[in-house]
């Protein structure tokens, strides 16, 4: 399926990458090439090895297997040190800036400018600046970056990335924080570079950025290669189910609102550090979706109903009680249940076998208790049991411990936590995070089964298709209040992205 | 009347904003320089207040000459700090810096006991090589093994008491040459106290390595995001193993005047000195999170301690109420520091 190669000189080559991350293999036997002056898209689900590779490539992780050659010299790095002195700048989706350094510290962390064996402050000051208004973004390099919105770092990420000349460059998802305006002017400076030989291998979601910039494109799936196309030679919906492995109806099953919706939660008013007052209603049977910016409050202000980050004023209605700052365990009792974005951070108890991850959430129920007050074990364990089966989790995986199971299976986990109890609301937040697409199909799937039988669900996420697909009802979410509210055939790409600023 | 009624907002809003501005600047200073202004002007005011000899010149340079143990300590805490560590350890680098130092130049002394430069030479090397070593046992498991800084300093504390009580048996290490006792201890250069002079040198030389050197930078950037600072291509193990071997040194410097001032080895020297050089920085506005801290307010926060223990003494509160008004302050300064950055000045 490997077309040849359009330009003559190849800048990278690798070969037979694999890596294995403790038993688990993330890149399996991957090939891939960037020649001079090209730009090459590399296209996949979250968890398909894209990051990875380039993470290889950028000197963070060293393959399993595989061969790397840089100008047709062979290399391993070590380090970032020794990538980027091959010439690879990298614009790391993590963001390698230091918050409590200034910006200005910041583009030249690990390369300072030095004068008699000491800092030269003032070049360090002059030259970057001079790069910020070469490339036209506004920012104060005086400033702290830990002051700055999340797009102003993702701005001073691409200028550390740039600043070193170098012959190849690395951009992990640049745009995914980025005014239009902003994203125009990054391609700019993507075409100037382009021009100059530079090759740039660019990771994005958005399949619609792709034909303004790329030549080829790579798709990987689940840590392998799919293939390597010329991007005039494919469509859209070719690449997309490539990348999926299957056409998105067959992802996103139907889910039929369910026709009479009552309102399950209603929140007046509510305000959080950070928000603007929020006035709106969860209904049953309805998946209600909610897009928005990393940084616009789509997530913080479940956090703050949930009692998970501090709320400032108004009131959570449900059931006719006021759950307004109420503590997160009186939420869960009155049937709210909150799936963290962050399995490995707030959701799993990593180091716990899988079936005590479940078992201690049955705690919950007030049927556990035997008369004496005592927990009935046999009846934790088969709620457990169907919980798990529910959530198609393997019964082999409950012995073992949540570390040792795929990301795919510890989302399982999660959503199994939430089904050992009647609970009226569902919030998800970012359900699908990190997951294979044969998982991502299985969580929808409950999704669905939750809201037909009359739950009230949200699906909080920054994947927009999921989002589109699965939601009856819209928020969009920016800096801090709702911009639209978005119903039926309303809801399209555009018009959630239109509201994102 | 309408004009009255203009004249009456003016004034409330020229209040408003003079209150206004009285609380930006209290902000400001809070976010910039942490509790040490308000702890400080606190401090003499009550101090002064029930002793008239507390604000005097003699005072406050006996104050001064006093702090110097602590401060060279603080430095060394404060680097560890900013890395986003501590260092528990520097009691047991004090005393067994003393104890070896001590125990070499007494052995020397027996032999030749005619060659002052050369057995104050080999305690100096002695102490080095003891800083040397606990610097290292801390930097290597901190960096390479991954062990907490927690219980790596605090494990090596113990091994280091250990070590001490075991060469001594517990008893001082006596019978130093005078001269030792009298150039370190006692002794003036140009009229000032050599403790005072090295304690000036370390803190210019500190000051120089954070501000205006790639190492400096680099322990701040380790502190403020290590994984940024790897994806920057900095070494963040090699970082974190210097400044625990400096953070050792300076604990040793310490040891090794401090071996001077009171004329013999001791086991004991430097039991309170971990924690009133966190509460020193701590309350310098040195985050525990790690990323932020300023040498020069470190300094000020070490001669605070040593002035609230001297204002203490001049009121003759007892060392038992001290202990405990110590423990208050640090567990107070850390509360402060969790509120830091989050006023906004309006």
């Amino acid at each position: 399926m490997t077309t040849g190669t359009v330009h003559t000189k190849p800048l990278v080559v690798m070969e037979g990458i694999s890596k294995n991350f403790h038993g688990f293999y993330a890149l399996k036997n991957v090939d891939f090439n960037l020649s001079e002056g090209e730009v090459h898209v590399l296209f996949g689900e979250n968890g398909a090895g894209k990051s990875t590779l380039m993470a290889i490539l950028a000197g963070v992780h060293r393959p399993t297997t595989g061969t790397i050659k840089v100008s047709e010299q062979e290399v391993a790095f070590h380090s970032v040190h020794d990538s980027k002195h091959s010439g690879i700048g990298t614009v790391f989706q993590e963001f390698s800036l230091v918050p409590t350094l200034t910006v200005a510290e910041n583009i030249f962390l690990g390369d300072e400018p030095l004068k008699n064996g000491f800092l030269d402050k003032t070049r360090c000051l002059k030259e970057a600046e001079g790069y910020f208004k070469r490339l036209d973004f506004d920012i104060d390099i005086r400033k702290k970056v830990s002051e700055l919105s999340r797009a102003e770092q993702q701005m001073v990420e691409i200028v550390k990335a740039i600043k070193a000349d170098a012959k190849v460059l690395i951009l992990d998802e640049p745009t995914a924080s980025l005014t239009d305006k902003e994203v125009a002017k990054l391609f700019e400076f993507v075409h100037g570079a382009k021009k100059k030989g530079v090759g740039i291998i660019y990771i994005s979601h958005r399949i619609q950025e792709f034909r303004e910039i790329a030549d080829r494109i790579t798709v990987l799936r689940d840590g392998e290669l799919i293939g390597t196309f010329n991007l005039n030679e494919v469509s859209d919906e070719d690449l997309i189910e490539s990348m999926a492995g299957r056409a998105i109806a067959e992802i996103y099953p139907p889910i039929i609102k369910q026709e009479t919706n009552t309102p399950l939660l209603l929140l007046k008013e509510f305000q959080a550090e950070g928000l603007q007052p929020i006035t709106l209603e969860v209904k049953s049977g309805e998946v209600l979706g909610i897009a928005g910016l990393v940084g616009s409050g789509k997530s913080r202000l479940w956090r703050s109903i949930m009692g998970l980050y501090p709320a400032t004023s108004g009131t959570v209605l449900k059931d006719e009680t006021d759950l307004f700052r109420k503590a997160t365990k009186v939420l869960v009792k009155n049937g709210i249940f909150y799936l963290p974005p962050d399995r490995k951070e707030e959701g799993l108890q990593l180091l716990a076998k899988t079936e005590n991850n479940i078992k201690t959430n049955v705690l919950f129920r007030k049927d556990i208790l035997s008369k004496f007050g005592l927990v009935n074990t046999a009846r934790q364990q088969s709620i457990t049991k169907q919980a798990s089966q529910k959530s198609d989790l393997k019964s082999r995986y409950l012995k073992q411990s949540a570390a040792d199971l795929s990301g795919g299976n510890q989302q399982k986990i999660l959503f199994a936590k939430g089904l050992v109890s009647q609970y009226d609301i569902y919030i998800l937040d970012e359900p699908s995070v990190g997951v294979d697409v044969g998982t991502r199909s299985g969580i929808y799937l409950l999704i669905k089964e939750l809201t037909e039988a009359g739950k009230a669900v949200v699906v909080i996420s920054s994947d927009l298709p999921e989002v589109i697909n699965l939601s009856h009802r819209v928020l969009v979410f920016s800096k801090g209040h709702i911009t639209a509210e978005l119903e039926g055939d309303q809801i399209t790409e555009n018009n959630i992205l239109s509201n994102f600023f | 009347m309408t004009e009255q009624i203009h004249t009456m907002d003016e004034a409330e809003g020229t209040g408003k904003s003079k209150l206004t501005m009285v609380r930006n600047f209290l902000i400001r200073a809070f976010n910039d320089y942490g509790v040490l202004p308000f702890f400080l002007v606190i401090a003499i005011i009550i101090f002064s207040s029930f002793s008239s000899k507390f604000l005097t010149l003699e005072n406050m340079t006996n104050v001064a000459r006093q702090s110097v143990y602590l401060t060279l300590v603080s430095l060394g805490q404060m680097m560890v700090l900013i890395t986003g560590g501590f260092d528990l350890s520097v009691g047991t680098s004090i005393a067994l810096t003393s104890v070896i130092s001590s125990t070499a130049m007494v052995a020397l002394a027996s032999a030749f006991p005619d060659m002052v430069w050369l057995i104050i030479i080999v305690g100096i090397l002695c102490s080095i090589i003891t800083a040397l070593v606990i610097g290292a046992l801390n930097g290597v498991g901190v960096s390479r093994f991954g062990v907490s800084p927690f219980i790596m300093t605090l494990g090596v504390q113990s091994i280091g008491a250990g070590f001490a009580l075991f060469i001594t048996g517990g008893v001082p290490v006596s019978g130093l040459i005078p001269e030792f006792g009298n150039i370190f201890g006692f002794g003036k250069l140009l009229g000032i106290p050599i403790p005072v002079l090295l304690a000036i040198l370390s803190i210019i030389g500190m000051w120089i390595l954070m501000n205006r050197t790639r190492i400096g930078n680099y322990i701040y950037a380790v502190g403020g995001n290590i994984k940024a600072a790897n994806l920057s291509g900095i070494d963040t193990k090699r970082i974190l193993l210097f400044t625990y071997i400096m953070c050792a040194l300076l604990a040793s410097l310490a040891g090794f005047l401090l071996t001077a001032r009171v004329e013999s080895g001791e086991t004991n020297l430097g039991a309170n000195i971990a924690l009133e050089s966190i509460a020193a920085c701590v309350i310098a506005g040195v985050s525990l999170r790690g990323g932020i801290g300023k040498v020069e307010n470190v300094v000020l926060g070490a001669f605070f301690i040593i002035m609230v223990q001297n204002g203490m003494n001049l009121l003759q509160v007892g060392s038992y109420v001290q202990m405990i008004s110590l423990g208050a302050l640090l567990i107070l300064a850390i509360i402060f520091d969790r509120y830091r950055f989050r006023f906004n000045r309006t």
